[in-house]
């Protein structure tokens, strides 16, 4: 038997996308092996740690891009600045 | 905050994670790739970036499929858990009762799911079952779950009442003999009513167990497919259709796989940010409980 994965039928845009997670995800876990951080308060109604505030930011990314493509029809690109931004916010700030 | 020494053991969890690529990150990844794609067989597929999301959004049987949903989710919770606590109340607190209990109880967590399916359908027959025929004939009730979508969650409701409600009871139960008898004795001196008992001393000290309870019982609940889907098949019409069973249908029956992906990945999404605000909710109580 031979081992494919032709059946995950990749295409760029979302190899991009699962690539860019992993990779976050990946360089947040070195970054707190290396210099461990504290829980902290923010804007956030709740403490949170670092990758908390990652999961909060892609999460609440999810439901911004489900309320972009279900109520308008502006084009992707706005919506993935609005969407970088508000990560960053939430990563420097929540 | 400590910091450990040496973080070593997390390797340990290595072969745990590995699993889980293959059981869930893979998967995942592979419902994301479907999501975008119109997929007309192996390596035939055409990508149309996100209109399959763009359809599932506004499709109205999802809408009402997930506001089915939250109220099966909202009635569960609003009957189990208080009739969960009151049997927990009632059971008794020692003596050869309390085994004989806790067994008769724990049955129905037993039963395969698809097997408590196949009970109701039989115990409801309007024709041949006990409860079906008894209201149709001994009362005189007009009962057919197979045609009245009242009749239909009514029986869906009993189903899950039955089965799940001792769940919350056990818990209840495990939490009020972990209360020690000196708040007893001193709700006793000061004259306390049975009823001011329950509110200042076992209802607080329940609070730890019982929101586990919510949170097992509500993401169950919301998770729900094999019992309603043998008892109803999400009929009549579409009265019990639950999100998984309108999922599986469009992307098992229908064998549409890519808005059966962007369909996955909203019903991903709803789950997992509800499973986010119940576990922040389930830590702060565990913080504030100082016992």
């Amino acid at each position: 038997m031979r081992l494919t994965f032709e059946w995950m039928e990749w295409t760029v845009p979302t190899a991009i996308f699962c690539g860019t997670i992993i990779l976050t995800v990946l360089a947040m876990s070195v970054w707190q092996t290396l210099a461990p951080s504290l829980e902290r308060r923010g804007f956030l109604p709740i403490p949170t740690t670092p990758g908390d505030r990652l999961f909060i930011g892609i999460l609440s990314s999810v439901y911004i891009f489900f309320a972009w493509i279900g109520l308008t029809h502006f084009a992707l690109w706005i919506l993935l600045i609005i969407v970088l931004c508000w990560i960053f916010v939430v990563m420097i700030w929540g | 905050m400590e910091k450990w020494p040496n973080n070593k053991a997390w390797f340990l969890v290595l072969p745990a994670f590995v699993i889980v690529i293959f059981s869930a990150i893979i998967p995942l990844m592979t419902v994301i790739n479907y999501s975008v794609q119109d997929i007309f067989g192996p390596g035939q597929a055409v990508f149309v970036g996100t209109e399959w999301f763009r359809e599932m959004l506004g499709d109205y049987r999802l809408h009402d499929a997930l506001w089915r949903q939250f109220l099966f989710s909202g009635l569960v919770l609003l009957i189990e858990m208080p009739l969960g606590i009151l049997i927990a109340l009632a059971m008794p607190k020692k003596g050869w009762g309390v085994p004989v209990c806790l067994v008769t109880i724990a049955l129905p967590l037993l039963i395969p799911w698809n097997t408590i399916g196949t009970i109701w359908i039989i115990f409801t027959r309007p024709d041949i079952g006990l409860f079906g025929a008894g209201m149709n004939n001994l009362l005189g009730i007009p009962f057919d779950h197979t045609d009245n979508w009242l009749d239909a969650w009514i029986t869906v409701m009993l189903m899950e009442v039955w089965h799940w409600t001792p769940l919350v009871a056990l818990l209840g139960y495990a939490g009020l003999r972990a209360i020690p008898e000196v708040y007893y004795q001193a709700a006793r001196i000061d004259g306390a009513s049975a009823w001011a008992t329950f509110l200042y001393i076992q209802l607080p000290k329940m609070r730890g167990v019982l929101t586990i309870a919510f949170l097992l019982r509500f993401m169950d609940s919301f998770l729900i497919y094999a019992e309603p889907f043998v008892l109803t098949g999400g009929g009549p019409g579409n009265s019990t259709t639950f999100l998984s069973i309108y999922l599986v249908k469009i992307a098992l029956l229908q064998f549409d796989l890519g808005p059966g992906g962007a369909f996955s990945l909203i019903y991903f999404v709803i789950v997992l940010l509800f499973s986010f605000i119940f576990y922040q909710a389930l830590q702060r109580v565990g913080k504030g409980e100082k016992v």
